[in-house]
């Protein structure tokens, strides 16, 4: 999320940019282990050089709920879906939205996207059914 | 050779709903009981260690540590720890580790929080500063969704459902009910609980442990200092344990599984020289209902996919197998989040002395746990007590 004053926040930012522009990434480090930026080192090995690979093209939900009480900046957002999801060595968090959270469950096949946040606007990443 | 570290005193607030009391007062009202029931006076503390999460939120007021030391009357070294809902734990290991050292005989260490001034909605968010600000709360993440996330996908893993979650609520409410310093003293029944105002699925207001304010603190001395003032503390920390893992829970190798929480309480067992076997009673941290059934199998008491049923089966009741949560817990007793890994060692050195309300119900005990987590727990302690004396 960006500041008030506009100030991107480094490696995030530029992935959800990367995510819009059709191109998304993650970090792999050479023991094949996937991260998302930044991150300079592997966590789980310590090892440098990470590289940026392409992000598979479809992803799995592992997990989600559906979120009734938020913080204020979700509050126009209620009821909302939060997964994680597992895209090949890589998992990351995101919202699944427009669909019934009735018709989508632990196992779904997802694609990557960005979208706004009903309550402050702010770019949210989410994973559309497939 | 390693000093022993002993529990001379404890105390900690009623807690619950205060909105109006600050945490300085409220961690000096735990000290001062401390205190007394020491029998050490505060110009003895040679340093103070004392936990705090969300005072930035709450109170506007970070530079804690050397505010916590005024409160409770002592001029000492003072550092404020904040390790989200585990700060105190890690307060009293840092206790444990500077009179191990040498460095000191007399610790003061505890916490305080206060949450109820805050809307729910600004304490939800303060609570969501937990996790991965960038990857979880962008993403609307709040406390209980993330250990929502885990719930369902333990679900999904192992079988168990809502009602299995609402006996460890029930359970730990029946803990409470003549706990006078609990938030909740009060039965409440598995419909109820199921029936709650959903918070995120599968919660209900009933699964999810409540805002409260409250203090706690504890004295901790050297077994010499013990000796040579003729201390009564026959509690002793043997163990102490702690761990990280990735703040983020899709970082995480298994959604499932609290690897902190076994790393630490290995280390724990490890260094009290004891196994789980012979743990008689336990504090775990029940944020939410699912967070005790993952503590119980993280601390090697129930096997992995065993703890979700433990509760209805009574194995962790008050007269069960494990009685777990006897103070009632997160859940019933409250949890103001920095005082709370304090708070367990407080009750835990009652029931092992005899003086808890429900000390009967253990009163052969000579071994408990405590085990405080943060976060999903990406932070975790581990503290084993025993009776020494």
């Amino acid at each position: 999320m960006s500041d008030d004053d506009g100030v991107r926040d480094a490696g995030y930012d530029d992935f959800l940019d990367a995510i819009e522009d059709g191109d998304p990434f993650f970090l792999q480090s050479p023991s094949g282990n996937g991260w998302l930026p930044p991150q300079i080192r592997d966590p789980e090995t310590g090892e440098g050089g990470l590289e940026e690979q392409p992000l598979p093209d479809t992803g799995e939900i592992l997990t989600m709920t559906t979120v009734y009480v938020s913080g204020p900046t979700f509050v126009d957002d209620t009821p909302y879906v939060v997964a994680i999801a597992e895209f090949g060595p890589v998992r990351m968090t995101g919202q699944v939205r427009g669909v019934d959270p009735d018709d989508v469950g632990i196992g779904q096949a997802v694609e990557i996207g960005v979208d706004r946040t009903e309550t402050t606007g702010e770019r949210v990443i989410v994973f559309d059914p497939i | 050779m390693v000093s022993q570290v002993r529990v001379a005193g404890v105390g900690m607030t009623p807690f619950g709903k205060s909105p109006e009391r600050t945490a300085r007062e409220m961690f000096g009202d735990a000290a001062d009981e401390a205190f007394e029931d020491a029998g050490v006076d505060p110009d003895d503390v040679e340093e103070v260690f004392y936990g705090n999460f969300m005072g930035e939120f709450a109170e506007q007021q970070g530079h804690q540590g050397p505010l916590a030391a005024s409160a409770a009357g002592v001029r000492a070294p003072a550092t404020r720890i904040e390790s989200a809902c585990a700060s105190s734990g890690v307060a009293v290991r840092m206790g444990v580790e500077k009179i191990r050292s040498g460095a000191a005989d007399v610790v003061l260490v505890g916490g305080a929080e206060r949450m109820t001034n805050l809307s729910t909605a600004d304490g939800t968010a303060a609570l969501a500063a937990a996790a991965d600000a960038l990857y979880e709360i962008n993403a609307g993440v709040t406390f209980p969704g993330a250990y929502s996330l885990m719930a369902n996908r333990y679900f999904e893993e192992y079988g168990g459902d809502r009602e299995d979650l609402a006996h460890v609520a029930v359970k730990n409410h029946d803990h409470a009910v003549d706990n006078e310093l609990a938030q909740f003293q009060m039965e409440i029944t598995v419909e109820k609980v199921l029936d709650a105002v959903q918070v995120c699925s599968p919660f209900g207001l009933f699964d999810c442990s409540p805002m409260s304010d409250g203090g706690s603190a504890a004295v901790l001395v050297s077994e010499a200092f013990a000796e040579e003032h003729g201390l009564d503390a026959s509690v002793a920390i043997t163990g102490t344990g702690q761990a990280s893992d990735s703040l983020a829970l899709h970082d995480r190798e298994s959604i499932t599984g609290t690897p902190a929480a076994a790393e630490a309480a290995q280390m724990a067992y490890d260094d009290a020289g004891v196994t789980p076997d012979d743990v008689d009673v336990a504090e775990v941290h029940d944020c939410f209902t699912i967070a005790e059934v993952l503590a119980i199998e993280s601390l090697g008491f129930f096997g992995k996919g065993e703890g979700i049923t433990v509760a209805r089966e009574g194995k962790t009741a008050i007269d069960g197998e494990l009685p777990v949560n006897l103070s009632g817990g997160l859940k019933a007793k409250g949890h103001p989040v920095g005082a709370t890994g304090g708070a367990q060692i407080s009750e835990m050195t009652k029931m092992l002395r005899g003086d808890h309300v429900n000390s009967d119900a253990v009163s052969d005990a000579t071994v408990g746990l405590t085990h405080n987590a943060g976060g999903t727990v990406a932070s975790c302690v581990v503290n084993v007590l025993e009776v020494v004396e």
